[in-house]
């Protein structure tokens, strides 16, 4: 279980793309739980996590990315460093 | 403005090589996707002796969504954006009904509409990052109108119709168009080798007499993909000299 700080990168992709706090996000916080993670923030989440780490996500991936701990999960088995 | 990245499919023959060649003439940075790797390069070789930048050369089976994921992985590692894709590729059935077979059936379905599917979704995440970009469905006069013997081909482009239109009303907001471009009768190595017979009957339903030529669709596609056609989305444009069907 990854403990997320202010340095957390994945952390500060969520906070600035969902427009929230970055002390609102941790790795439990789920897909449509809060109004500013609906399907339109969700492409925007990916479209930013893809910038920041370098790597393209497949397709199943983006439809499983549930929560913030499953994208942490999905850009490891991508080979990014979250 | 960087030069444009372009993806076509279906790029090794026919109408999707004549687009290739004129997006390349017109400077933009392309990526072929076709099954025939050693045409693919033999092209991609040939448009860059021509003083096109060197385009990137992608053999790979569209029907197969794991090498469709990868292609698009090495088009955001290499260019980190997409500006248009060409959804060319597509497999002509002929088929009575009563006489098409389940597998024919997926196999026709796979390309000719879950790939474009698949690629316009890939090609809408990086296109939206921009806020702009292009998207050009190749359907077919028979999409619309059916002909006997082509109801599963009819199916397929009916389909890529449709999706055409909702990503079209999906995808405004965010900058991208998407458009189909129906030919007709396109003298292509396809239709040249069909039964003479069978060939005039074709050209005696064209209003123009003659059938279309590969550079005349390409010439089509290529203002759709251009900023002149800024304002052009969801719609689907026949080229096919009056045929009827």
């Amino acid at each position: 279980m990854n403990t997320p700080s202010s340095e957390d990168q994945v952390i500060a992709v969520f906070a600035r793309t969902l427009g929230i706090d970055a002390g609102e996000v941790s790795d439990e916080l789920r897909y449509n739980a809060i109004p500013q993670w609906d399907s339109i923030a969700h492409m925007s989440v990916v479209a930013a996590l893809e910038d920041a780490f370098g790597i393209m996500i497949d397709m199943d991936d983006v439809i499983d990315m549930s929560s913030v701990g499953k994208a942490r999960e999905i850009l490891r088995k991508h080979g990014a460093a979250a | 403005m960087d030069a444009p990245v372009v993806l076509v499919t279906g790029a090794s023959r026919g109408i999707g090589r004549a687009i290739a060649s004129l997006q390349a003439m017109r400077g933009a940075r392309l990526v072929l996707a076709a099954r025939d790797g050693d045409t693919l390069h033999a092209l991609a070789g040939e448009l860059a002796a021509k003083g096109a930048p060197e385009p990137m050369a992608a053999p790979l089976d569209l029907a197969d969504a794991d090498a469709v994921a990868e292609l698009f992985k090495q088009v955001f590692s290499r260019f980190g954006r997409i500006d248009g894709l060409v959804n060319n590729a597509g497999v002509l059935h002929e088929g009575l009904l009563g006489m098409i077979r389940a597998e024919e059936i997926d196999r026709i379905l796979a390309v000719n509409v879950k790939a474009p599917l698949m690629t316009m979704q890939y090609a809408a995440r990086l296109m939206a990052r921009a806020h702009r970009g292009s998207i050009v469905n190749l359907v077919s006069i028979m999409g619309a109108n059916g002909a006997a013997g082509l109801s599963l081909y009819a199916a397929s482009k009916a389909a890529l119709i449709g999706a055409t239109r909702s990503a079209s009303k999906e995808l405004a907001a965010k900058g991208i168009r998407v458009n189909a471009v129906s030919p007709g009768f396109i003298d292509t190595d396809m239709t040249r080798c069909m039964p003479e017979v069978a060939h005039a009957k074709r050209v005696a339903s064209i209003g123009m007499g003659r059938a279309g030529t590969p550079e005349e669709v390409a010439e089509l596609v290529a203002f759709l993909l251009d900023d002149r056609a800024a304002y052009i989305t969801g719609q689907i444009i026949g080229i096919d000299g009056q045929m009827v069907v």
